[in-house]
């Protein structure tokens, strides 16, 4: 019998079978070990659910930080679509700024387009300074600026001499990559290069973190830095979400990196852990047990007795809190079956809250994952630069020669691996998944449909662009990238939420007038037999 | 909310803050979701095309489809034909439209791709149509797409030698699903035939029967397209959006052609209304006479509760132009009149309108502006109410001022899509709307002694 695999795929024609083949696994049932393609180019026409290297860089990763103010070099579309979309939430700190609610843009008009752009770029930056008198600015630029050749790196250092502030410009115009993904490290090596490690606020206590790839959506940052705080972690800078310049500075300071959204932010992990020998731990705060299993990683890391036993407590009195909430919304979800498309690190982080509600997820897939997300980072050596990811630069640090320090010895390390701290490694999602399961990768709209009309899901969660086909087709649904204007859903206070949300996604109330009476009642009053 | 906008204004040359527009682009794809069995194609990166189903999915709450050339950098380099090429061929074989309707972005238009040309060479299967739209994204707005996006349906769908069909062909400019019933009830009750292009009544809004398919039912047929020039006569809504569509018309087939405004507020659905009769040459309905009447009514009813009330209206310009035409019905100052798209037009409409009520000293009136710009026309002098898309609800936070909201999008209210602000019906639904925000105020902010029960 063929596999559910096998019959979406045998729907392609030739060409795009070839492709797709390699882009989709079910667990366990293939003739070779399970392993996936990914971070290569989307097949044109397919309808993907990816975006560009600009949605990276500008609308994941530097968009958040709350004192910088991001200008958008091109024409107004880009801009205006990464305005108050994507619920990375933030609270201006003691100076006042807050950027997220803003949304500057250059604007460009045909004459940029064909004189060049850098004179308008200018104009904006020195109106920027007269208006917000911001300390950093970021340029990110979309599509037309890398092929008229406007040089953004040039002008961002004429403003920083001009202006004395830090001016940090970034190439990534949309075309770039085959994904967001690409954006992400544009992003990432920007922040390395100008602003980590350019500020000298030490930490004030001695269990210091950032976290790493945590955007705030829906306050998921907030919950997380309430727990570790009343651990006694103290959170030196989140990377982004309500992250800033200011913090983000000195987050070399801090003891140890937490890594959330390993896709995202896996670069400046891996930099930061070569130039000041900070480790990072990959961590789920997404999840009861997760969170917990995340909380003892990093006592364990830290290996003080007293903190170990501060967050014991901190777990017991937070279980104790959510408990009969959690029980509740178990009674009610318990048996279900979920399918999560999301963009490279939630479809693993949603099982494990999932399971905490006894819900089993059959389909899981990302949009701009590459196959260490899927498969573990111990494959990295096996993947091979293609034509489009060698387009993006890879910055290389070396240790620094002053702040460098290793925390732990290779051996230590090794010996905390062994018990279960997830330290400077991360094993991918579907080494988590059972035989069966269906892992897709660059999901695009036809499978997603097929999927939920064949497999059917209790529920799906998955993005925008999604949500309201998935809907019609009578599968309860919610955005998992924006938790449909929800939250938080990290952490103990977060679960609760979710579980809370998941039943009234499937248990709403109008689901029961989907068919109208007369579909379900016989028309008795036709006429027998005759013709008909 | 929004505290480091400044009431001091200086001119800006080169950055436009919180937009009042967006890109070409998106108007071309939602025109095209207006076609039966139509899937928009975005030639460029994939990013524009996954933004522009996010805003309408998230304007309409309805899915949004529509396919791009997804270029790469090397794409970007030797220019994006075989993108074009394998992307025609997925779509027919996967999603299976009857048209495919291509729209260029900045990036295929910044390398220059021949679009017109790679599709002349292209293997088209039988009985499928494929057309192609410019529509740079640094020129215009979204409102400019979607009128490009009608030009090329009309220059490349339209069939030179159509047979007279006793049809009237209404362009109804970038409206709403419910708006696009609304018309299409006027009409007939007025003895016409009505062809909408585009049309997006169950398109974007279709009902749910549990079973998903990619094409609604609703939108304009093609071979009622191909006969568009057969119509006995046109009426194009909008001065902005609708023009460049009805002069081309009036080109190719000579069609008895009327530019009217959108039929929002008494006066403009009067206009609608008159084309309709001298198009089928019926009499008004009493029907729609009641309606009228009672919208009427309800004007001189609640007028104590609006009269020299200010308001800022700002969005598109068509939805713009003919919202300030029903507030200034209330009686209400339009203080604050702007638009993002750079169309100079605008301001003659308005201002014309605007003199009509000796208004003229009183009111700023700006196209090719944005949002940071009427925010600090506020921080100097307020209003009472503001009128148009959700991004101006971060001004009426920061100021605390009722907001009503209309237009596009409107990403964090339901329902509107599905219901008119056209024709008396939706004239009364809108002057419902904002007399419930102004008198909701009223309450909020009375005294205890001041509290009326009776209003």
């Amino acid at each position: 019998m063929s596999t559910q695999r096998e019959r979406l795929l045998d729907k392609y024609s030739a060409r795009v079978y070839k492709n797709r083949k390699e882009h989709i696994t079910q667990m366990e049932l293939g003739d070779t070990p399970d392993t996936i393609n990914a971070n290569t180019r989307t097949v044109p026409g397919i309808m993907t659910a990816r975006g560009c290297c600009y949605a990276g860089c500008k609308g994941v990763v530097v968009g958040p930080l709350k004192d910088v103010c991001v200008i958008t070099h091109g024409p107004i579309g880009c801009a205006y679509y990464s305005w108050g979309t994507r619920r990375n939430r933030a609270k201006a700190g003691d100076d006042g700024k807050n950027f997220v609610p803003y949304c500057v843009c250059t604007d460009m008009r045909p004459t940029d387009i064909v004189f060049g752009g850098e004179k308008k770029l200018t104009l904006a930056i020195e109106e920027c300074v007269q208006i917000f008198d911001p300390k950093c600015i970021m340029i990110c630029s979309t599509c037309p600026i890398g092929l008229i050749g406007d040089d953004v790196q040039a002008i961002a250092r004429i403003a920083e001499q001009q202006y004395g502030i830090t001016v940090i410009a970034y190439s990534c115009e949309g075309y770039k990559g085959v994904s967001q993904s690409s954006g992400h490290h544009i992003a990432n090596n920007g922040l390395m290069r100008y602003i980590i490690g350019t500020g000298d606020k030490k930490p004030e206590t001695k269990f210091s973190v950032n976290i790493l790839g945590e955007y705030n959506i829906g306050s998921d940052a907030w919950e997380e830095e309430r727990i570790l705080k009343r651990c006694g972690i103290e959170v030196v800078n989140v990377f982004t979400g309500d992250g800033s310049y200011e913090n983000m500075k000195s987050a070399h300071l801090a003891e140890l990196n937490l890594v959330m959204c390993h896709r995202s932010i896996n670069y400046i992990a891996e930099m930061m852990h070569t130039k000041y020998g900070i480790d990072w731990i990959k961590v789920n705060f997404i999840g009861v047990a997760a969170t917990c299993e995340s909380l003892r990683m990093i006592g364990k890391y830290f290996g003080d007795p007293k903190l170990i036993e501060r967050i014991e407590e901190v777990i017991a009195d937070e279980l104790e809190t959510i408990r009969d909430d959690m029980e509740h919304y178990r009674l009610k979800l318990k048996g279900k079956t979920a399918g999560i498309f999301s963009g490279g690190s939630r479809s693993h982080h949603y099982q494990k809250l999932l399971e905490d509600f006894g819900v089993e997820t059959v389909i899981a897939g990302y949009e701009f994952a590459h196959r260490d997300d899927y498969e573990g980072r111990d494959i990295i050596s096996e993947i091979k630069p293609d034509a489009d990811s060698k387009n993006i630069e890879e910055i290389t640090v070396e240790p620094d020669p002053v702040l460098f320090r290793q925390r732990y010895s290779p051996e230590e390390i090794e010996a905390l691996r062994r018990q279960g701290v997830e330290i400077d490694s991360y094993d991918g999602m579907m080494h988590e998944m059972k035989k069966g399961h269906i892992v897709v990768d660059d999901y695009n709209y036809f499978e997603t449909d097929e999927f939920i009309k064949k497999v059917r899901p209790d529920i799906f969660l998955s993005g925008l662009k999604d949500k309201y086909s998935v809907l019609k087709d009578g599968c309860a649904s919610r955005q998992i990238h924006s938790y449909d204007y929800s939250g938080p859903y990290a952490g103990f206070t977060g679960a609760v939420n979710f579980g809370r949300d998941m039943t009234m996604a499937l248990y709403s109330a109008a689901w029961q007038f989907v068919k109208a009476p007369w579909e379900m009642t016989p028309n008795l009053a036709g006429s027998l037999g005759g013709e008909a | 909310m929004l505290d480091m906008t400044p009431g001091k204004v200086i001119e800006r040359k080169g950055a436009t803050i919180n937009p009042c527009k967006t890109c070409e682009p998106v108007g071309a794809m939602y025109c095209a979701l207006g076609i039966h069995k139509c899937m928009p194609h975005s030639h460029g990166s994939q990013g524009c095309c996954s933004y522009h189903r996010t805003v309408l999915g998230r304007h309409f709450k309805e899915p949004a489809i529509a396919t791009s050339s997804s270029f790469t950098e090397g794409a970007s380099v030797f220019g994006g034909r075989s993108n074009l090429n394998t992307s025609v061929k997925n779509i027919f074989d996967i999603y299976d439209p009857d048209i495919i309707a291509v729209h260029t972005t900045c990036l295929s238009e910044t390398i220059g791709d021949d679009v017109q040309s790679y599709l002349m060479d292209l293997k088209i299967p039988d009985g499928k149509t494929v057309i192609y739209a410019s529509t740079p994204s640094y020129e215009g707005s979204h409102i400019q797409g979607f009128a490009n996006m009608m030009c090329a349906i009309i220059n490349q769908l339209a069939q030179p030698e159509a047979i007279a069909n006793y049809r009237v062909a209404i362009f109804p400019g970038w409206v709403e699903p419910g708006d696009c019933r609304e018309l299409k009830r006027l009409a007939t009750l007025l003895g016409v035939n009505p062809m909408l292009l585009p049309d997006h009544d169950n398109t974007m809004d279709t009902p749910m029967t549990g079973r998903y398919e990619y094409y609604g039912n609703g939108g304009t047929r093609l071979p009622e397209i191909r006969q568009i020039g057969g119509s006995r006569a046109l009426l194009a809504l909008g001065h902005i959006t609708s023009a460049e569509a009805a002069s081309l018309m009036m080109k190719k087939f000579e069609l008895p052609t009327q530019l009217l405004p959108l039929p929002v507020g008494i006066a403009f659905t009067d206009q609608y209304v008159m084309a309709l009769k001298a198009a089928s040459d019926a009499d008004v309905p009493t029907e729609l006479e009641n309606e009228r009447g009672r919208m009427v009514d309800l004007l001189l009813d609640s007028s104590p509760y609006t009269n020299g009330k200010k308001v800022a209206i700002y969005g598109d310009p068509d939805i713009v132009y003919a919202m300030t035409s029903l507030c200034l019905e209330m009686g209400m100052i339009p203080k604050y009149v702007i638009t993002g798209t750079p169309k100079k037009e605008f301001e003659t409409l308005t201002l014309d309108l605007l003199g009509k009520y000796g208004l003229l000293d009183e009111c700023v009136v700006k196209a090719d502006t944005d949002l940071f710009y009427l925010h600090q026309l506020i921080k100097n002098e307020s209003v009472d109410l503001l009128l148009g898309n959700s991004y101006g609800k971060y001004i009426a936070k920061a100021e605390d001022i009722p907001i009503v909201r209309m237009g596009f999008p409107v990403l964090d209210r339901y329902a509107g899509p599905l219901q008119p602000v056209v024709g008396y019906r939706g004239g009364i639904r809108m002057v419902e709307r904002i007399l419930e925000a102004l008198m909701a105020r009223q309450d909020r902010d009375s005294s205890d002694e001041d509290f009326e029960c009776v209003m």
